[in-house]
């Protein structure tokens, strides 16, 4: 072997090393967030935790139900409206707009997902919420106000991720369709959605694992209260929120309990880019 | 068919196309309404001292240079350490090995840390840099952990960037006497060099609008920074409290609006070299 | 006698499962251009991957049989690969010139050995362009970016470059196929001028300019060589009907 060769062997051996280690971030993140989180856990029983209701930190009462229940309702509410308004507005841009008004509205969706999400919640905390007060009643920050604001938020996520889905479908699908008779949206409904589906899929879900994760926007608007939310204009507690809400002044079993929400809230991410993974990766297969 | 309620195929293609429109219009206005608020009121609030002065009274009174300062030092850390290990991890995944197990476990890894929510980041970050590691509410902890978050991001930029590099350059390269490492650093670096580009400043982007991750790791001091170990607070963090706790609107407007031009700036940069490097290109 | 540059003796190359070359045997002699000619996929490209070792870069490449190549086993444990490309330089089919200008293309290789002088990059340059034929048309304008030049005289830069790397041996896969009559013209007096310095590879689908620059032809087929001769000779008096055939249109 060559001197070359030999340095050639170095390199590959410590790239290696560089990508095993930015892949052991993953591996330390998981560690650290178990390490802390679980113990509690075992402690108080896997049921307390999952199905118990009342969080009361200073009496030791660490039930994360409500916020389980809240995570879920408002990322529920949250593809209620951002998929359809999503997914036609990628239909739309895609198959029957002019060239010229997509080649416009899609970097202008595109660069609106670089705003920070303090900055919807603020719009929220300042238009959506008194609107639903003085319209709807109840204080306003509620699983609505949360739902509507992580619904646009995920809407640049959504919208562009179904348009490169939706592009990907060849012409000569459409042209077959339109050719034996049937019109555009026909076409559309038909053969273009249909060919689309697994990537349009992963695009929801990424956007779902977007609300979900989502913490400073929802704060802001959803009221945080620590109970299961009655109805739609009830204030709401997410995972995420009841961590960032509470961790300045928590300590010892109070900020393990914290951790063993994170440790709930990184298992639900986890599976869902698990499903998005397989899916994505069936559509390349196709 | 032919049920008589049904709608004709044109009249349906009709009523769709204008319903799509309408969808269509709610969501650009919406997100575009965001935009206009947020300028229309932060603007007036943007001046010379504003940007040039300390923050007084809570954020009360004076501008937000020490926000700016430690957003601009938080960012930088960030890059200093995600962008080695990123693009190293790109030219190992295309250049260096063949699909195999390990290149899907590095990917499926990227990925899964993709999509971590930034609160998770924060979490591990104050568990690991400011209690374990002592460095305390610090600048380092903020940017170490900001790092670990824009990682995925510009592993998988750089990667499409190296992808997009046409591979006739690399036999070329290699019939002239190259070694593996020598194409990498003479032709394939080079020439994905504005993609890998983009993923930096995407990155910095994120940095500059992310609050989650680094509120509980850098800190919410309003001081300017001295040390790789001030707490400090940056624009986003800044902007949530002066928001949250109500303390002044005019200012958290005009925070905003430094903000949201920033990154939009950032983005339409990012945008434009997209457009003309790696698109073009594949 | 002529000397023998190349000995390649009972050599195979898999893809995988697949052969693309079946028991090769042949010579080639010093400053001669060898013709390689044959229709699609029948291995032409391969052997030439071979002779310089580019294929070890496909995964799945794998050889039987040996070559010699200035009395070298070529697939030894103790080859140099790296040398062994600078002997054997290679223009492939389509111009590919580096995203470079006209200057930093020719020393390329030059400058993997470390070699920054200057003075003797200048004078590398201006021999090589020379002697490529390409010195006068561009001389001016070195600092440019090779992308700008025509095809044609994007593949004179390829062969410029090659020749900066001092080789023995100079490979051409199908260096005219996308280039205009004149063009081709002035590759094809070059690569006769450059035969007195160098040993010759051609590999052609055009089977005129086989007839037309190489001292000898080879017909590949399906991985197997048909047959060797004088150029004269396989292109009047072929010896096997398939070459006769290929050599009338039949097929390819």
């Amino acid at each position: 072997m060559t001197r070359l060769e030999k340095n050639d062997r170095l390199v590959r051996l410590g790239l290696l090393m560089i990508a095993l280690s930015a892949i052991s971030v993953l591996a330390i993140i998981t560690l650290f967030i178990f390490e802390q989180g679980t113990p509690i856990m075992f402690r108080y029983g896997f049921k307390s935790f999952l199905l118990g209701q009342d969080w009361y930190p200073s009496e030791k009462s660490f039930g994360l139900l409500p916020m389980i229940v809240g995570s879920l309702m408002v990322t529920f509410g949250a593809l209620i409206i951002g998929v359809p308004l999503g997914l036609a507005s990628a239909i739309f841009l895609t198959e029957f707009s002019h060239r010229r008004l997509t080649r416009i509205l899609k970097p202008v969706i595109e660069l609106l997902a670089g705003i920070p999400s303090v900055v919807y919640g603020f719009i929220g905390l300042m238009f959506l919420v008194p609107f639903i007060r003085d319209n709807f009643g109840g204080p306003g920050l509620s699983v609505l106000a949360a739902s509507l604001i992580l619904g646009i938020m995920i809407l640049p996520t959504v919208i562009s991720i179904a348009i490169d889905s939706i592009r990907a479908v060849p012409d000569s699908y459409r042209e077959g369709s339109i050719a034996l008779g049937a019109t555009r949206w026909q076409t559309v409904r038909m053969v273009v959605l249909p060919a689309a589906r697994s990537g349009i899929i992963a695009g929801i879900i990424l956007g779902m694992g977007r609300a979900i994760g989502e913490t400073m926007a929802v704060i802001m608007v959803a009221g945080n209260a620590a109970d299961i939310p009655g109805s739609i204009l009830a204030p709401v507690r997410t995972l995420t929120s009841n961590i960032a809400l509470e961790m300045a002044y928590a300590s010892e079993e109070h900020r393990e309990a914290l951790f063993a929400t994170g440790v709930i809230l990184f298992i639900i991410i986890m599976i869902l880019n698990t499903i998005a993974n397989v899916t994505s990766t069936r559509q390349r297969k196709k | 068919m032919g049920g008589q309620l049904k709608l004709q195929p044109r009249t349906e293609q009709k009523v769709i196309q204008v319903f799509m429109y309408l969808m269509t219009s709610i969501a650009v206005l919406v997100l575009v309404f965001i935009l206009v608020v947020i300028l229309k009121n932060g603007l007036p609030q943007l001046n010379l001292e504003f940007l040039t002065k300390n923050p007084a009274d809570m954020g009360r009174e004076g501008g937000i240079l020490s926000t700016i300062v430690a957003t601009i030092f938080l960012t930088f850390i960030a890059l200093l350490v995600a962008t080695p290990l990123g693009v190293g991890t790109a030219i190992y995944l295309t250049e260096y090995t063949v699909e195999s197990r390990i290149t899907r476990i590095i990917r499926f890894g990227a990925e899964c840390l993709a999509g971590i929510p930034s609160i998770i980041f924060g979490l591990f970050g104050f568990i690991l840099f400011v209690n374990k590691l002592k460095f305390g509410w610090s600048i380092l902890s903020g940017g170490l952990t900001l790092a670990f978050m824009v990682l995925p991001t510009i592993i998988r930029t750089s990667e499409e960037a190296i992808k997009a590099v046409p591979p006739a350059y690399r036999l070329v390269s290699f019939s002239l006497g190259s070694t593996r490492w020598q194409t990498v650093t003479r032709v394939v670096l080079p020439s994905a060099i504005p993609g890998i580009v983009t993923g930096v400043i995407l990155s910095i982007g994120r940095s500059i609008g992310e609050t989650a991750a680094v509120i509980f790791t850098a800190g919410s001091a309003l001081r300017m920074p001295t040390s790789l170990f001030s707490s400090s607070r940056t624009m986003s963090v800044h902007f949530y409290i002066l928001a949250k706790e109500g303390v002044s609107m005019p200012k958290a407007y005009g925070t905003a609006a430094v903000l949201v031009i920033s990154i939009l700036v950032i983005n339409i940069v990012t945008y434009y070299l997209m457009e003309k490097y790696i698109k073009r290109k594949s | 006698m002529k000397q023998r540059g190349i000995l390649v003796r009972d050599f195979s190359h898999y893809y995988g499962e697949n052969r693309s070359l079946n028991n090769i045997n042949l010579d080639v002699y010093r400053n001669e251009i060898l013709g390689i000619i044959g229709p699609a996929r029948s291995g032409k490209s391969t052997f030439l991957a071979c002779l310089n070792r580019l294929n070890d870069l496909i995964p799945g490449s794998r050889v039987e049989g040996k070559i010699l190549v200035d009395d070298q086993d070529i697939y030894g444990p103790e080859v140099d690969v790296v040398a062994l490309r600078r002997k054997l330089g290679m223009v492939f089919a389509t111009p590919v010139p580096l995203p470079l200008t006209i200057y930093e293309n020719i020393v390329f290789g030059v400058r993997l050995l470390g070699n920054n002088d200057r003075g003797e990059l200048d004078r590398i340059v201006e021999d090589s362009l020379e002697k490529a034929g390409l010195w006068a048309e561009v001389k001016d304008r070195l600092h440019t970016s090779a992308l700008k030049l025509s095809g044609g005289q994007q593949q004179r830069l390829c062969i410029a470059r090659v020749l900066a790397l001092k080789p023995q041996y100079i490979m051409l896969d199908e260096p005219t196929s996308g280039l205009d009559p004149i063009s081709t013209m002035k590759i094809e007096d070059s690569l006769r001028t450059l035969k007195k310095d160098y040993t010759i590879i051609l590999v052609t689908n055009n089977t005129k300019q086989a007839a037309r620059v190489a001292d000898r032809t080879a017909f590949f087929l399906m991985g197997e060589l048909v047959e060797i001769d004088e150029t004269r000779v396989v292109f009047t008096r072929p010896s096997d009907k398939r070459t006769e055939a290929y050599l009338e249109g039949k097929f390819g």
